[in-house]
Formats: structure tokens, sequence, C-alpha cells
């Protein structure tokens, strides 16, 4: 391998990093921004003009905390919790696509840390083994509240993840593919996912809610029934990494929306603007409609969580076992009578 | 070819490492953490075999869905040293020799089976590619697969006959 690879791939993994991270900052001040909004508040307006370093202030804040430890036997898991869900929440980031490609220094640069033959797979396997940060950190905090939000939590993310998988099975029948540079690169212009596949749409994005843990999912920490759920013991940066997972994970589930069915970097008319402006001004484009389509999703995971109430447990599972996988299972059904209608239409006698 | 060497005994050491201290460590939460551990170290076999797609579906049906399931329960059960049942001395003896037995079985399979990966690469096919694998587990082998799905299908039944049975007797 040559070095020139390694240095491209090593900067595209830094920068992908800065901007996770710099996104998951400014949700928690757009969060507090967007709920000040709906309810007719200012919010926090004091750090930087209109709050704009209130980030800043409050990470400052976690790190100078008192770190109050439990009385635990298992001292090291206690310390592993947050660093599994951290560390999960960052690595889903290495299979997106965030642009097509630039064309610098007389080579093509692909937009991606990798591009592997089985991208979505990866994503859900990351995701199935973020609950392990969840339930460490519950369990080791030896406090009941703690481990039974941290059941809570993992037993709703086993229940929405087949969901998720069976919705997904439907677009992926029509798209004959996993990786996720080739899925963005069938939906040129406004051949959006999201139009042909409504239904597993809906159902990927409900189950998006529950996976990331929030409201109306937000059992896990449902305030008035587990005091603050499965981090109710941490203090200081370990609390701070744990809330800072959650909006790194809406980040990314977020992006995985974007790509998944609201046709990733593609614009109406980028065909045109790689004629006409060359390869890297569209692209620079695309990459900006990509964080657009990014940010809208975002806000619309603020808007839902102020707007709908917390579900109870039983209505969740209901939700998730009874009604999103025998739609996801119809779906599936549906999707494979039109792609092979041709076939059946002779079998038939037509 | 060096470095795929070192990456492969350290692989090796960890899986045989956590391995054996999932059986030997005394709490049943820390064993079940060190077998999810072995379980990535297995997934990080496959990767260099090759496999990506063997890799990755390890990970999500072992370590993001079984083990999971297993420390539910685990944690649930709230096993203390009080309640551990001592096993009398035939059991023990029955365990090893099954497994001594299992240890023959997997010893002969191994010695006989014919590396397929040669033919691949001779005849230049992308074998680590899902579309490739999906062509041969529904053509040569659409038998045993179906059979395997026969198979899931009636140990969910069964998981729900049994759930369901224990609702009403309350």
């Amino acid at each position: 391998m040559d070095s020139t690879i390694i240095i491209e791939k090593s900067i595209i993994i830094l920068v992908v990093f800065a901007i996770t991270m710099l996104m998951a900052m400014y949700s928690t001040l757009a969060e507090r921004k967007v709920a000040a909004w709906l309810q007719d508040r200012i919010g926090p307006n004091r750090a930087g003009k209109g709050g704009l370093l209130q980030p800043l202030a409050d990470g400052l804040k976690l790190f100078s905390k008192e770190e109050f430890e439990p009385d635990t036997p298992n001292r090291f898991l206690f310390f592993v919790g947050p660093a599994v869900a951290m560390s999960t929440a960052l690595m889903t980031s290495a299979v997106i696509p965030w642009g097509d490609r630039f064309h610098l220094f007389g080579r093509d640069i692909i937009l991606q840390a990798t591009d592997i033959d089985v991208a979505l797979l990866y994503v859900f396997g990351v995701i199935s083994v973020g609950v392990y940060g969840i339930m460490i950190g519950g369990w080791a905090s030896n406090n009941k509240f703690s481990l039974i939000g941290a059941i809570r939590a993992a037993s709703q993310m086993v229940s929405y993840e087949v969901a998720m998988g069976l919705s997904i099975i439907a677009l992926l029948m029509m798209t004959g593919t996993l990786s996720l540079r080739e899925i963005s690169a069938q939906q040129p212009g406004m051949h959006w996912n999201v139009f042909y596949q409504p239904l597993s749409f809906l159902i990927f994005l409900i189950c998006a809610f529950a996976e990331t843990n929030r409201t109306p999912f937000d059992l896990a920490e449902c305030e008035t029934e587990l005091i603050g759920g499965y981090h109710t013991e941490y203090s200081s940066m370990k609390m701070g990494f744990y809330l800072f997972a959650e909006y790194a994970n809406m980040f990314i589930s977020a992006t995985i929306l974007a790509v998944l069915f609201f046709g990733a970097y593609n614009y109406p008319g980028m065909a045109w603007a790689v004629e006409n402006w060359g390869v890297n001004i569209a692209n620079v484009i695309g990459i900006a409609v990509l964080f657009a389509k990014i940010c809208f999703f975002i806000f619309f995971y603020m808007w839902v969580r102020w707007t709908i109430p917390r579900f109870r447990y039983d209505q969740l599972m209901h939700l998730g076992w009874r009604i999103l996988i025998p739609l996801s299972i119809i779906n599936i059904i549906i999707t494979g009578i039109v792609i092979l209608r041709a076939e059946i239409a002779v079998y038939l006698g037509f | 070819m060096s470095t795929i060497l070192i990456i492969f005994c350290v692989l090796a050491a960890i899986t045989l490492a956590t391995a054996f201290l999932a059986i030997f460590s005394r709490n049943p939460i820390h064993s079940a953490l060190y077998l999810v551990i072995c379980f990535f170290s297995i997934a990080g076999h496959y990767l260099l075999l090759n496999s990506q797609f063997l890799a990755i579906v390890h990970v999500i049906v072992y370590s993001g869905a079984i083990m999971i399931l297993f420390l539910f329960t685990i944690m649930l059960m709230n096993l203390n040293k009080e309640n551990e049942v001592h096993k009398p001395r035939i059991t023990r003896l029955g365990a090893i020799v099954s497994f001594g037995l299992i240890c023959v079985v997997l010893i002969l399979v191994f010695i006989n089976s014919k590396p397929i990966v040669g033919e691949y690469i001779t005849t230049g096919e992308d074998y680590q590619s899902i579309k490739v694998l999906g062509k041969v587990l529904l053509n040569e082998y659409m038998v045993p697969f179906e059979f395997a799905s026969i198979l899931l299908l009636v140990a969910m039944i069964g998981t729900v006959l049994l759930s369901k049975k224990e609702k009403t007797e309350k």
C-alpha cells in the first residue's frame, strides 16, 4: 500500500472524527435552543454571542466537577461502560460516504474512510455492540435503578434492532447491494429511495428513535420512575460521555437516514454541476447538501422530543413486536411481488 | 506476510486467554464479558481469512444478540456463590468425556476437509463478496440452508409455546 493512500485516509478519518464531535457538541446547544423555541423561551444566551460558546462552557463544567464513584466491586467495568458507549458511537462513521470524490493533485480522492462490501451490516454490528456500553455501565454501578434502566434500554434496543433489520431488507432487495457508496450512487437527482420505499423509511425512522434512546422511547432514563436511568451513579465527564454518545449516535443515525433514504450527497442538477463547474465544486455543494439533510433530521429528532410524550413500557414493546415487525414483513412481500411482477405475470399466464 | 503472522498470534493469544478466563472466572458476568471479547477475536480471525461477511455476521449474531440476552438473564438472576449448585463427580466426568469426544470429531473434520479457497483463487472469483456467497448458498447448498431455517423456525415456535404456557398457569 502506498503512503499517499494512508495519509489521505488518515486525514479523512481525522476530519470525520472532528466533525462528529463538533456536531455532537453543537447538537446539545441546538437541543436547548429548539426546546426553548418550542416552549416560547429564549434558551441559553449568556456564554458567547447568542449562547454559541455554551457547549464549551458545559464541557469545562463537566471536566471540573468532582468525580464520584459508587461503592462497587467492579471499578474497572464502571470505567469501561462510558468508554464503550463513546467508541461505538464514533465507529459507525467509518463507512459513510460523505461525498462522491474530489479531484486534487491529479488523483481522485474518495470521500469515505473505507468502502467495504458489507457496509450496512457493519453499521448494524456496531449498533448492536453499542448496547454493551449501557449494560456494563448500568450493572457496574451497583444500583438497582441503574440496573433496571440498563435492562430497559438494552431490551428496547434489541427488540427494535429486529424491526430495523427487517425494514432495511425491502430496501436492499431494490438496491441489490450492501455498500453505502453504491446505494448513494443509485439515487441521482431526486430518485431518492424514500419515494420508492416510504413504508420502509417510516419503520426505519421509528426504530432509529428507539435505538438512540430518544423521546418518545427514552424509557431508559425515565426520570419519574428511574431517577436517571443507567447513568444515575455517574458524574463528571463519565456522565458527559454517556450524554455525548447519545448526541453522537443521533448525528450518525441522522446521517444513515439521509444516506439510505434521502439521496445522500445527491441533489437535482449534480450531473450538470459536474459538467460545468468541475468535480470539486459540485462535490463541495454535495457535502453541504448532505449536511443540510443531516441537520434537518437532527432538528426532526428534537422537534419530536418536545412534541410527543413518552410511551409506556408495554406500549413500546407492543409497537415494536406486534406492529412494526409484521408491517416490515408485509413490506418485504410487496417489494418482492413488485420486483418479480413480470415473472409472476408470465407464470400466471397473463 | 510476517505482519499477518504477528496479528494472528496476538489474536490467537487473546482468543485462548479470554476463553480460559471465561471458564475460570468466579463471577458469571465477568465470564460472559470474557466470552464477548473471545467472540470479537474470533471475528478478527475471520477477517484475517478475508471473509468480511462472516466476521460481521458473527459479531451481529453472537456478540450483538446472543451474548446480550445471556448477560440479561445473568444480571436479572443475580447469581451468588451461595446458590451455586455443587455438581456430582459423575456429571463432571461425563462432561470431560463428551468434550474429549467432540475434540476428536472436530480434529478429524479439520484433517479431512479440503481447503476450497485455493480453487477460488485460481479461478479468480471474488469469493469474499456477498453476491458469490449468496449464490452458492441458494444454489449448491439450497437444501441444508432451508433445513437450517426450518430448525430455527421450530426453535422459535417452541420458545413462544413455552413462554405462553407459563402465562396461563399464573
